[in-house]
């Protein structure tokens, strides 16, 4: 299978003064509508590189090769753009836009690339919103339902633009246990039903165990790197 | 573009109301005292102008008189500058009375025409205007200081020396002493017999539309003047009102410059704020993907959203103010002190600089939105 995302050689060193380095000569690459699985204690360095994958963060050395575009070479505006199109943000906030209801939080990603919203995306809104249960709440504000829905709501979203790569940190990491339950098993059937790839980063390892392919960082490398089964 | 202008609308119906108000008060104080100070000075013009010649014309060397001339008087009907057009036949003469004689000036005008610069009508407090020949009417101080009445008649020494008895029917007030002790007013004819200049008149009174131009029309009038006339503005004889005037309307302008900064100063705080505030959003919009430009709209957007309706409603307060003032602000008859004025250029004006000065003052957190990093909000949570 293809590779969508390629990462060559990331290192990251913070600071002028007193350098730190997180990330230590990372290669690593994810196949097409793979389930990825992150894991790593905290300061390992996780969060760093979804980061970087994400095109956030710029790594110190190396290469990051999204769908074959090396995006070191791009400015803030088409890094902008690609992260809009091939890019799908779940955080461990769900950071919708509390001035806007759950549906035009979902519809953002696509008016930020297209301005205007052409009827077969909303009934993909709309078919995304029932997806993730949220059809009841979808004209309230996203600050006016629970933390549960709220996560939901960001899933969709983040799924809108349709995406090659679904980025997730700690998605769940807010959520009680069953909700967690119900949140993996949505970006599974997800995963199935859209074939984007996921990325999923935690601290859990019974979350990790959720994915196909389990990556474990340590003190900035790769220490382990488990496949489960090959699909 | 659409949606950074959806997304500043949102930002602004969640935010406070304190920038609008910070704009209306702005721009209410601006309007309230540029129209007080304007209002203030149109009325003092009117008030020592109003009812005076301000431009005349007389004769240019020592006769003192000239011929009256109806093409030149047509000329000057018909000149769009002027709003009034009276020609005069003064002289100066003795009235006697009990043996006293007191100085005055015999003023022969056609009403019809003296009335737009003087306004007799209102002006009279007593009897008629003269109408039919050796009919005067005389200022309030004089009939009051020799105690005359309506129907008396005078007796008038002429500079050539004939007695002449004229009827009084009238007595006006013009509110200035030295006019309502000396000007003893007749029709045109009545001064031509009294003083034999028939054909001939002293001077041609004018007012003008616009009372500032008054030197630059007056030049422009006596181009068209044959040599032996001139002309003397009200501008000339004024100065020292002419530089009162001057000074406040400077004094006007400044204030009204340190109003506007003031605004200025509240929008771009009040903005900046904003965007501390928004700043979770701008990063979350940024790592969807919103570009810079877009981002830096969204403030824009705010500015000139916030300039429009807060300029629009620091106007209709403004003119509240200003019709509060002029209708309870009173002298003590009931007039008010300052006139109500409004110049809808310079409420115009005033509202296009606050739109203009709230969208400039929100570049700055425009620029900043534009450089904030998403991962600077997402690490911070």
């Amino acid at each position: 299978m293809d590779d969508i995302l390629k990462l060559k050689g990331i290192d990251k060193i913070y600071g002028d003064k007193v350098k730190t380095q997180v990330l230590f000569n990372v290669d690593l690459n994810f196949e097409k509508s793979s389930f990825n699985s992150i894991i790593g204690a905290s300061g390992s360095g996780k969060s760093t590189l979804m980061n970087i994958m994400g095109t956030l963060d710029k790594p110190t050395n190396g290469d990051v090769i999204i769908g074959g575009t090396n995006t070191i070479s791009l400015n803030r505006d088409e890094m902008a753009e690609l992260r809009n199109e091939t890019i799908g943000f779940i955080f461990q906030f769900h950071y919708l836009l509390p001035e806007f209801s759950v549906l035009e939080n979902v519809l953002m990603p696509y008016r930020i690339k297209h301005g205007r919203v052409d009827k077969e995306t909303m009934e993909r809104a709309k078919y995304l919103i029932d997806m993730v249960e949220l059809t009841k709440v979808k004209n309230n504000l996203s600050t006016d339902i629970s933390g549960g829905q709220q996560q939901r709501a960001a899933i969709a979203r983040a799924l809108i633009n349709n995406p090659d790569i679904i980025l997730a940190d700690e998605p769940t990491g807010n959520l009680d246990s069953e909700t967690t339950d119900t949140v993996y098993k949505l970006l599974r059937e997800i995963n199935d039903e859209f074939k984007s790839t996921f990325i999923v980063i935690t601290h859990d390892k019974k979350v990790a165990e959720k994915g196909d392919r389990i990556i474990e960082i340590t003190d900035g490398k790769i220490s382990t790197d488990i496949r489960k089964y090959v699909r | 573009m659409k949606l950074s202008w959806e997304i500043a609308l949102r930002f602004l119906k969640s935010s406070r109301a304190q920038t609008i108000l910070i704009i209306t008060i702005g721009v209410s104080v601006q309007i309230f005292i540029g129209s007080l100070i304007d209002g203030l000075q149109v009325s003092l013009v009117d008030k020592t102008i109003g009812n005076s010649s301000q431009i005349t014309i007389v004769s240019a060397d020592n006769k003192n008189y000239f011929e009256n001339d109806d093409e030149l008087l047509n000329k000057l009907y018909k000149d769009e500058e002027l709003t009034a057009v009276s020609k005069n036949l003064d002289s100066s003469a003795f009235l006697t009375l009990d043996d006293e004689t007191y100085p005055i000036l015999v003023r022969g005008m056609e009403f019809e025409d003296a009335n737009k610069i003087y306004n007799f009508d209102e002006k009279l407090t007593e009897g008629s205007i003269p109408s039919s020949n050796k009919e005067v009417m005389l200022g309030k101080d004089l009939v009051e200081d020799l105690g005359l009445n309506i129907g008396d008649k005078l007796e008038l020494t002429t500079p050539a020396g004939s007695l002449e008895e004229v009827k009084l029917t009238g007595v006006y007030d013009l509110k200035v002493k030295a006019i309502n002790e000396s000007w003893v007013i007749s029709t045109l004819t009545t001064s031509e017999e009294i003083f034999d200049k028939k054909g001939e008149i002293s001077s041609i009174e004018t007012q003008v539309k616009d009372v500032f131009k008054a030197d630059e029309t007056a030049t422009r009038l006596e181009e068209g003047l044959s040599s032996d006339l001139v002309t003397v503005n009200w501008k000339e004889q004024n100065e020292e009102l002419l530089s009162g005037l001057t000074a406040q309307s400077a004094s006007s302008y400044l204030i009204q410059v340190f109003v506007l900064l003031a605004v200025l100063l509240g929008i771009t705080s009040v903005l900046a704020i904003s965007v501390v505030q928004k700043s979770r959003q701008i990063g979350i919009l940024k790592a969807m993907g919103i570009k810079n430009k877009d981002a830096s709209l969204i403030f824009l957007f705010q500015g000139l959203v916030l300039g429009i309706i807060g300029s629009i409603l620091g106007a209709c307060l403004g003119i509240g103010l200003n019709l509060v003032f002029s209708n309870f602000v009173t002298n003590p008859d009931g007039t008010s002190l300052v006139p109500f004025f409004l110049n809808y250029t310079f409420v115009g004006i005033s509202i296009l600089i606050a739109i203009i000065a709230s969208t400039l003052s929100a570049l700055i957190p425009a620029v900043k939105s534009s450089k904030l990093d998403p991962i600077e909000v997402i690490k911070n949570g």
